[in-house]
């Protein structure tokens, strides 16, 4: 068997897995009364493995949602993207490589294309940070924005993020002021934004590139206000409380359709989208092309004024509303 | 107790007010003297009222509430609260620790506010202004749908009414309790300072301490002109978050008010005492078109 990631939850499912590979190697010929007995089993697992994946709670969806083998924003970038030009560089600090810009076509239509980036390996974490975006990386994007509006290009983002970097040199050049400026811009301009969250939703650094005029959501993606561990830290002084902190932030793909935030949920292979990434990637094409082309027909004025719309009404309040 | 009560009172009233840094203690043990959170000196309450709560040893600046905060800053007898009944649902039925909504139950009593922002109509240095003013007391003036909301018409307000925008922020981030709905807030309320910026009118923001995550993060920096007070915590990432993050100690003044005028982040460090005189003058250059 070769080596793969496991995750926390999927420990039982791969327990029965070893030990029904163990139980094929026996002679059968030689013990035929364990034919019966290894049958069982295999539909023993094939009936665990449909019941852990297919009711996956919040918690457990984070896991998929992080696990290194999912497809990222490159993924998307490489497979259902052509003619890609990678945008480099804030112009006055540097190239984060946590975070993606380019001039982009999908179906014929010419975009620009935002996404945290996330590395498939440990050299490419490195390099990209984890997907954690500095402040030059967030002015790279507004730079991008801007470019996509003057040009009349619609904008297509891929949310992947554990959060924004939370570091001594990111707070020295501005990380709360380069987050703010994307989000004055992202709510702004007057071209279609589509964004689709395809992994970790983190915070304010998921938030940067992660709002518009559509919201798609892959089924196991995440997306919250904090992280359940830190949730957890500060509310319980527990990181081992996670689980039930993902179980009270509504932060699934389901439950963000439910609060009014997210717009559709893209369903996955069961077990997640690293099982089949074929399927996931002709899907999210699909649903960005329909978004892009839905909202190709409208205005440049009417499109923004319908934004802050959409985002004015956002939120839950009591009291007397005047 | 409405924010108008307490300007009836507030000739008779004793100070309370919680200290930003140690939000669960009282800095007035008896009424007649309070210690000094940062020199440990003894400063007496009448010393401290008449400074406008800045430690007269050491410069120590206490945290204020909103009352207090607006009463330093406006015109005599020009604010007038508006929104003052919007308050906060708990749309998940979040249970942290406590359930959310015991946890607003005790900010309201505490703090005789609905939540943790005032908003009104007042004058500045005679200029049309509205005023928005966090309450670092209540849930550490954490943003969620409320505050969001209210964030949101006061610009809109000013917009309206073509006045400029002040607004003093202290807060700890974006309310956990509400999920992704206050983490949407900052959308929200930076879409609206946008428009208020489009309309080409002032917003001057002062940082006070605290002022941290998604709140820097949207509203509280997008002004024309942002102002600290001294020795203010302002950042993004919460320091604590960063060490465990970096695995070292950080350097001493990280984050304060100081170290960002120094990276280039603010116009000014401004002692409370100049406070009130400085956006004045602000407002004088920036709300030349609107005099017409
Ligand atoms: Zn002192």
């Amino acid at each position: 068997m070769t080596r793969r990631y496991v995750m926390e939850f999927e420990r039982p499912l791969v327990e029965l897995e070893t030990k029904l590979e163990e139980l094929r190697r026996i002679d059968f010929a030689q013990n035929p009364e364990l034919v019966s007995e290894v049958e069982e089993l295999a539909a023993e697992l094939e009936r665990l493995h449909e019941e852990t994946y297919s009711h996956l709670s919040p918690w457990e969806k984070v896991q998929v949602s992080r696990h290194p083998d999912r497809p990222k924003t490159q993924d998307y970038l490489e497979t259902i993207f052509t003619d890609v030009i990678e945008l480099h560089g804030d112009r006055a600090y540097g190239d984060d490589e946590a975070i993606v810009a380019a001039l982009a076509t999908i179906g014929g239509m010419r975009t620009v294309v935002l996404g945290h980036r996330k590395g498939k390996n440990t050299r490419e974490n490195i390099k990209r940070n984890f997907g954690m975006v500095h402040p030059e990386g967030f002015r790279k994007a507004i730079r991008a924005m801007r470019l996509a509006e003057r040009f009349g290009l619609p904008i297509v983002t891929f949310i992947d993020t554990p959060g924004a970097y939370p570091g001594i040199e990111a707070e020295e050049r501005g990380q709360a002021w380069a987050i703010a400026e994307a989000l004055a811009v992202l709510s702004g301009v007057r071209v279609p934004v589509v964004c689709v969250g395809i992994g970790e939703g983190g915070s304010g650094g998921a938030l940067a590139i992660g709002f518009g005029d559509r919201l798609i959501m892959l089924e196991n993606a995440y997306y919250s206000v904090i992280s359940p561990e830190a949730c957890a830290s500060i509310l319980h002084k527990d990181a081992g409380k996670a689980a039930d902190m993902a179980d009270c932030l509504a932060l699934t793909a389901a439950d963000l359709v439910e609060l009014g935030i997210a717009d559709e949920v893209v369903a996955e292979p069961l077990g997640g989208a690293h099982r089949d990434t074929g399927v996931v990637m002709s899907a999210v094409r699909e649903r960005v092309l329909e978004a892009l082309g839905t909202l190709a027909a409208s205005e440049p004025d009417a499109i923004a004024e319908r934004r802050y719309e959409r985002l004015r009404r956002i939120g839950v309040i009591a009291g007397d509303l005047g | 107790m409405s924010i108008s009560d307490w300007f009836k009172a507030r000739e008779s009233r004793r100070y309370t007010v919680l200290d930003g840094d140690a939000p669960a203690r009282a800095e007035v043990p008896d009424g007649v003297w309070t210690k000094c959170s940062a020199c440990k000196k003894i400063v007496y309450d009448g010393q401290l009222a008449e400074n406008v709560r800045v430690c007269p040893h050491c410069g120590h600046h206490f945290a204020l509430c909103a009352a207090e905060r607006i009463d330093l800053l406006v015109d005599p007898e020009t604010f007038a609260e508006f929104d003052a009944g919007i308050s906060s649902a708990d749309p998940l039925g979040f249970v942290g620790a406590k359930p959310y909504t015991e946890s607003l139950g005790t900010a309201r009593e505490q703090c005789g506010l609905s939540e943790a922002v005032v908003c009104g109509r007042a004058e500045i240095a005679s200029h049309p202004v509205v005023i928005a003013v966090m309450d670092f007391r209540f849930i550490g003036a954490s943003m969620g749908s409320a505050v969001g909301e209210k964030i949101a018409r006061a610009f809109e307000t000013a917009v309206a009414e073509r006045r400029a925008v002040v607004l003093v922020t202290s807060s700890g981030g974006a309310r956990m309790q509400e999920g992704m709905l206050s983490l949407m807030q900052m959308a929200k309320t930076a879409a609206a300072a946008r428009r208020l910026a489009e309309e080409r009118l002032p917003y001057v923001s002062v940082l006070a301490n605290p002022t941290m995550g998604g709140v820097t993060a949207s509203f509280a920096v997008l002004a024309d002109v942002i102002f600290a007070e001294p020795g203010a915590l302002v950042g993004f990432a919460g320091p604590r978050v960063i060490e465990q993050t970096i695995k070292q100690h950080l350097p001493k003044g990280f984050q304060s008010a100081e170290y960002l005028l120094e990276h280039g982040m603010v116009d000014d460090v401004v002692p409370r005492g100049q406070l009130t005189a400085r956006v004045g003058l602000v407002l004088d250059y920036l709300a030349a078109g609107e005099r017409a």
